[in-house]
Formats: C-alpha cells, sequence, structure tokens
C-alpha cells in the first residue's frame, strides 16, 4: 500500500469537507448566562500593557539626554581636584552671605 | 446606531457585560468550525466552544486591541482546543477492527487504484477522523493546522504560542506519526 499517496489523498479529502460552523440554537444566551458578573480586571496585564508603552518614551528621552550631553560642549572649567570643588560647593551659600553690617 | 467591536469591548470592560452578546453572535460560527475540527461529538465541541467564551469574557482586559479581535479569539480557541486534546487522550489505539465497512471499502478501493476518484468521500471523511483521532496532540494539531488548513508555519506559531522550530520539528514528526499509523491499518488489513 502507497501509504504517501494514502496520506495525501486523506489530506486531501479532509480540506475539502471543512467542518459546519452551525451555532446551536440560542447558544449566546446559554453564554451570557453562565457569565460572571463582570469582567475581572487582570491588574498584571494593566501593569505590563502601561509599562510597554512606558518603554518607548524612555528610551527616547535617554537617548535625547545620551545625545545632548555627547554633543553640547562642556563650558564649566575643568578641574582635576575633586576636595577643592566640594569645598567650594559646600561654602557657597556662606561666600554669597551679606557682610553683618549691612544687615542693619 | 450599531456599535464597533472596540466600543462593545470598551463596554464590557466597564461593567456592560450584555455588550459581550454581540460579540459571541458574531464569532461562534468561527469557533464552533475550529473546535469541530478537534472533537467529535457535540456535546464536546459546546463544552470547548463556551470555555472559549468565558475565557475571552474573564482575559478581555488582556486584549490590547493592536490586533483584530477574531485573531486574539482564535488564539484563545486554537489554545483551548489543544488543552481539550490533551485532557482527552483516550487510549488512541484502534485497530482495523473498528472501521466501519464503507470505510473498509474506501481503503479496498483505494489499494485496489491510488490513482482513482474519491468515491464515497463520507467514508473518507470518516477514516481521516480515525486517524486524526490516534495522533499524539501535538501531532494532532500541527496535522490540522499546517496540512489540513493550510496555514504557515509563523501563523501556527502565533496561533498555538509554540516557537517557529518547535512548529517545524512537530509537523515533522506529525507527518511520520500519521505515516506509521497509515501503515498499521495497511497491515492489519492486509496481512
Amino acid at each position: 500500500m502507497n501509504v504517501e499517496e494514502l496520506q495525501r489523498k486523506l489530506i486531501a479529502v479532509a480540506r475539502a469537507n471543512p467542518p459546519s460552523d452551525r451555532v446551536p440554537f440560542a447558544f449566546e444566551k446559554r453564554i451570557m448566562a453562565r457569565l460572571p458578573a463582570r469582567a475581572r480586571l487582570d491588574e498584571w496585564a494593566l501593569w505590563s500593557r502601561a509599562l510597554w508603552r512606558a518603554a518607548a518614551p524612555c528610551v527616547a528621552v535617554m537617548l535625547l539626554l545620551s545625545a545632548w550631553s555627547f554633543f553640547v560642549p562642556n563650558t564649566a572649567t575643568p578641574s582635576n581636584d575633586l576636595s577643592q570643588d566640594f569645598e567650594n560647593t559646600l561654602l557657597a551659600a556662606v561666600d554669597q552671605e551679606p557682610p553683618a553690617d549691612s544687615a542693619w | 446606531m450599531e456599535r464597533t467591536e472596540a466600543q462593545l469591548i470598551a463596554a464590557v470592560l466597564t461593567g456592560d457585560a450584555a455588550s459581550f452578546e454581540p460579540l459571541v453572535e458574531t464569532y461562534s460560527p468561527r469557533v464552533f468550525a475550529t473546535a469541530r475540527r478537534y472533537a467529535r461529538r457535540e456535546s464536546e465541541v459546546e463544552d470547548i466552544v463556551q470555555e472559549v467564551w468565558l475565557k475571552a469574557f474573564e482575559k478581555l482586559s488582556s486584549f490590547r486591541g493592536e490586533a483584530p479581535f477574531e485573531h486574539w479569539l482564535m488564539r484563545l480557541a486554537v489554545r483551548t482546543c489543544y488543552d481539550f486534546l490533551r485532557g482527552h487522550q483516550r487510549n488512541r489505539e484502534t485497530t482495523f477492527s473498528e472501521m466501519t465497512e464503507a470505510e473498509g471499502d474506501w481503503l479496498d478501493r483505494f489499494v485496489t487504484g491510488p490513482e482513482s476518484g474519491s468515491e464515497n468521500a463520507e467514508a473518507a471523511r470518516q477514516l481521516v477522523g480515525r486517524v486524526l483521532e490516534q495522533l499524539s496532540p501535538p501531532a494532532r494539531m500541527v496535522i490540522t493546522l499546517l496540512e489540513i488548513e493550510e496555514r504557515s508555519v509563523k501563523e501556527i506559531s502565533r496561533l498555538t504560542g509554540w516557537s517557529v522550530p518547535l512548529v517545524k520539528v512537530r509537523a515533522f514528526r506529525a507527518r511520520a506519526e500519521m505515516r506509521r499509523i497509515l501503515s498499521k491499518i495497511g497491515k492489519e488489513k492486509y496481512l
């Protein structure tokens, strides 16, 4: 028996005879009667959808900021002395205070 | 004014369960046709379709609206049918003696003249059903989708959730499994 040919022929028969799409009478009523009162909100699905939607803008912002920091020239005078920079920053407020006699 | 599909879904999600009914009416024929590919008894078909719709209602909030609702629903239907096949793995071993006379006659005619036209299509259809019932669930699923419904591998991957390589491997195994079953039938009948 030619099994390959038999297989081909049986599949051809199955293709030529698709199943019926008949719906039993009032089937939709039966489904409606069995539905729970309210569709349950899937919180995880909502979170995952929101996070996926937020991912693209976040990546875009990150790329823009990276490009900006890379291409915009740094105008500040560079300093290699971290301790001096730290001290300047810390004492900046003190330096800007007005002289004591001017307050009165 | 008739509401669109998106409006109906939005209404269901806000608590208006009645808006689900038009969706059931519209898509039930397709779901029934799919379920009838995998279940023979009408009561089983109805159980599958009912489960598909209850799952659709429960998981409606996970429908993102990027693809048509029908695609989402058919994915759910195919996966429910696969669960049904796995849950109903009865003793799939059937012997030639269980074949009806009409099926046996059809096979005889095929053996004597494989090129002849396929008379008695009903007997051939029953024989196909019998062979498909003996396949394992993944083999039956992949033969149905790939060979009978003529869907692409990519489409099957989307419907079943299997990766493309897995679909290809399962298709290869399924064809071999089907040939093995047909050889067995041939041996039982003619040897």
